[in-house]
């Protein structure tokens, strides 16, 4: 889940100037298993060794945080028109998790959010909640879930996120969850009923250490000074909701809600922005695009897969009809 | 002390484990409630809808066939005889004027048995105001009296149709409409559950019935206290009631009875106490019946209003630090204990309180004790289960 560092400054931490961190930059490490194994070749042979990684200020904890997580390096990478597609594991199949992460990349998708099921799915709408407990007939576990995802890390260097309610986590155990979706590969995580002041105290350390990205949600009601809040506590992007409503229930956007982006917009936010819930389609994926720096649609790609449960024939289709021009 | 701490927690448990789409409307009657309660005008409205609306105060009365049945004295908290036929108004009462002030025009509510829907749509009808009741399609059915009330009162009946389709279910459905509207809407919770502010506020609106038990007690027999407190639990707004003037006084034994279904181990239960674990439901950290991977399990209980998979964060504290016992009993045993009132002192009670009282026989108890039962609802609403089981 790590990646080289290519860029200035990474969850705050300026570079550049920390010992060996420019010879580390010009490696190419992409996990932290690469960056042990440099960091070793570097303590058995220090001639070679760039001066200053050895040496006695070298801080690992800065060095960790340094390097960039893969969803901070996709918008490094592109900061405009960044699509984000969610879907229910386990659903339509058990296994087509694989497939339907393959399939998103190569139909040009940026970052996927793979859905924990949950049997009570307070903040998601009924098609949402019928993905999720038909993926619990399929059989779906978190066990079996981690197997898949760091199965598909192999394949791919598709950013990932893992969304669930916080009741999974818990029963997981909270610290070795947060360790687990580290070590699978997954870069970042949405828990929308995690309360930012539990986060805050007891989690944001743990997930800090291990490079996740953990995004927060801002709604139209949610108050500047909250939003501030947010913006300090989130890496990765923080999740616009385009109106107060569960997932799936409202298709278009509407001018209140284009004064609410634009509202958002002059705060001048730390953290790039992706807009979610009543993204459907071309259009609202468009106008989202122009408020934000992407967008996120889960709903209208689940109803797909209901209505064509062949994963990579209904997926190129659904990408190709958000994206038209774009890519 | 057994109190709740401003982030809302009894012990570990409790909190506000709720989507960013809530919190607005959550924080706003969280820095409200304790507010609005205190005001004098607040009081003197809230108590007087008690007193002429409700019926309060309710009789505390000694059940004297039962108590020599059971060779103990038992006094009867009759929450039955108020208004609507259940507890669950003295909440719905606080809340509708919570609402008023909060300038909310419109309400909803979660309800499993029917009794907290009447009383919610009662209120709006005598505050004039939109009420919109979720309920699960099993309860619907075997509710069909308390529809029939909702609707004759002019409130909407929304079923719920996912999961379980009782009350667990029924409240994802109200979270979910509150969140799709959070501006002109109060969610009017039926019990002892869900996100602080909740649990407290219900459990304060509540706390009459153990304020008029400790007066009332103190007139009948010299002392302001009983022996043992027993009540039903579900969610546990009747037993939070029933309890809340003797939380820290150790000298009461509180008595909580949940609905062992047709066995603990059955498969078919609400023994949250027994079979819960530690998690998350309905924005409240708690203890809740789930399965290993975090997935809440549906529960079972003849009774709708006991058919919950979890039970509120004060309960769970209570029962988890020793200071309530927990007690569960099969639904053949609380139609037996219905049937035993009904005959022996001309009190139909409610299947949920008909749980309660199966504890009388077999909690240990001195002689010389004295036992307060909160009969916390009547019994017409299941006329229909008596009858097919009599």
């Amino acid at each position: 889940m790590w990646v080289a560092q290519q860029s200035q400054s990474v969850f705050g931490v300026p570079l550049g100037t920390q010992h060996g961190l420019f010879w580390i930059k010009n490696t190419h490490i992409t996990s932290l298993k690469g960056l042990q194994k440099t960091l070793r070749y570097a303590l058995s042979y220090p001639n070679f060794a760039p001066k200053g990684l050895l040496h006695p200020g070298f801080r690992w904890r800065t060095l960790k945080h340094s390097i960039m997580n893969r969803i901070e390096q996709l918008f490094q990478r592109k900061d405009k028109n960044v699509l984000n597609i969610y879907f229910t594991a386990g659903y339509p199949g058990l296994n087509d998790t694989e497939d339907i992460i393959l399939s998103l990349e190569k139909a040009g998708v940026d970052l996927v959010e793979v859905g924990m099921p949950y049997s009570d799915p307070l903040a998601d709408g009924p098609t949402i909640q019928e993905s999720g407990t038909a993926a619990l007939e399929n059989g779906m576990t978190l066990q079996l879930l981690f197997e898949q995802l760091a199965a598909v890390r192999k394949k791919t260097e598709m950013p990932l996120i893992m969304m669930g309610y916080f009741n999974q986590v818990m029963q997981y155990g909270e610290k070795a969850f947060f360790e687990k979706v580290a070590e699978v590969g997954v870069d970042g995580l949405i828990l929308p009923d995690l309360p930012l002041f539990e986060y805050e105290n007891h989690y944001k350390d743990l997930a800090e250490s291990l490079g996740l990205a953990v995004s927060f949600l801002i709604t139209p009601q949610t108050e500047p000074e909250r939003i501030r809040k947010i913006d300090d506590l989130t890496h990765g992007f923080i999740y616009i909701v385009s109106s107060s409503s569960i997932t799936g229930a409202k298709s278009g956007i509407t001018d209140t809600q284009l004064a609410y982006f634009n509202r958002i917009n002059d705060m001048q936010l730390k953290n790039k922005r992706l807009i979610g819930f009543g993204i459907s389609d071309h259009e609202t994926f468009e106008t989202a695009c122009q408020y934000a720096n992407g967008a996120i649609i889960g709903s209208a790609y689940i109803k797909a897969l209901k209505n064509n449960p062949n994963v990579a024939e209904c997926t190129a289709e659904f990408v190709t009809a958000i994206l038209l021009d774009r890519h | 002390m057994i109190a709740v701490d401003e982030r809302g927690y009894y012990g570990e448990f409790g909190g506000a484990y709720i989507p960013e789409m809530l919190w607005p409307n959550v924080q706003e009657l969280r820095e409200n409630y304790l507010k609005f309660m205190a005001e004098p005008d607040f009081q003197r409205e809230f108590q007087s809808l008690l007193r002429d609306f409700v019926g309060r105060p309710t009789p505390l009365y000694l059940a004297k066939r039962l108590s020599e049945h059971f060779g103990v004295t038992i006094y009867l908290k009759r929450e039955d005889l108020c208004h609507t036929g259940a507890h669950k108004i003295n909440n719905t009462v606080g809340q509708i004027l919570m609402a008023k002030r909060l300038g909310k025009t419109r309400i909803i509510a979660e309800t499993g048995a029917g009794q907290h829907g009447v009383a919610t749509a009662t209120v709006c009808a005598l505050m004039g105001l939109e009420c919109i009741v979720y309920m699960g399609e099993v309860d619907i059915e075997r509710q069909a009296p308390n529809v029939a009330r909702m609707k004759m009162l002019g409130a909407e009946v929304r079923p719920a149709t996912s999961g379980s389709k009782t009350l667990k279910d029924a409240t994802n459905e109200a979270i979910r409409d509150w969140i799709n509207n959070p501006v002109d809407t109060h969610y009017i919770i039926g019990s002892v559950v869900g996100p602080h502010p909740y649990p407290d506020m219900v459990a304060r609106f509540q706390s009459v019935i153990s304020e008029e038990i400790k007066w009332q007690l103190e007139e009948h027999t010299g002392k302001d206290y009983p022996d043992a407190v027993i009540a039903c639990v579900g969610g546990g707004s009747n037993a939070a009631g029933a309890f809340y003037h003797f939380l820290n006084d150790t000298r009461v034994r509180l008595i909580a009875v949940e609905a062992a279904g047709e066995g603990i181990h059955s498969g078919k239960s609400a023994a949250t106490s027994v079979l819960g674990t530690k998690g998350v439901i309905h924005g409240s950290r708690t203890l809740l019946m789930q399965t290993a991977d975090g997935q809440i399990v549906e529960p079972h209980s003849i009774s709708a209003g006991l058919d919950y998979p979890g039970i509120g964060p004060l309960h769970a504290h209570l029962i988890s630090s020793g200071r309530a016992e927990a007690i569960c009993f099969f639904f053949f045993e609380s139609l037996e204990a219905a049937l035993f009132l009904s005959r022996q002192e001309g009190i139909i009670p409610a299947l949920e309180t008909a749980h309660a009282l199966s504890a009388l026989r077999v909690m240990k108890y001195n002689p010389t004790d004295v036992l307060v039962l909160c009969l916390s609802g009547r019994g017409d609403k299941d006329l229909n289960t008596y009858m097919k089981h009599l």
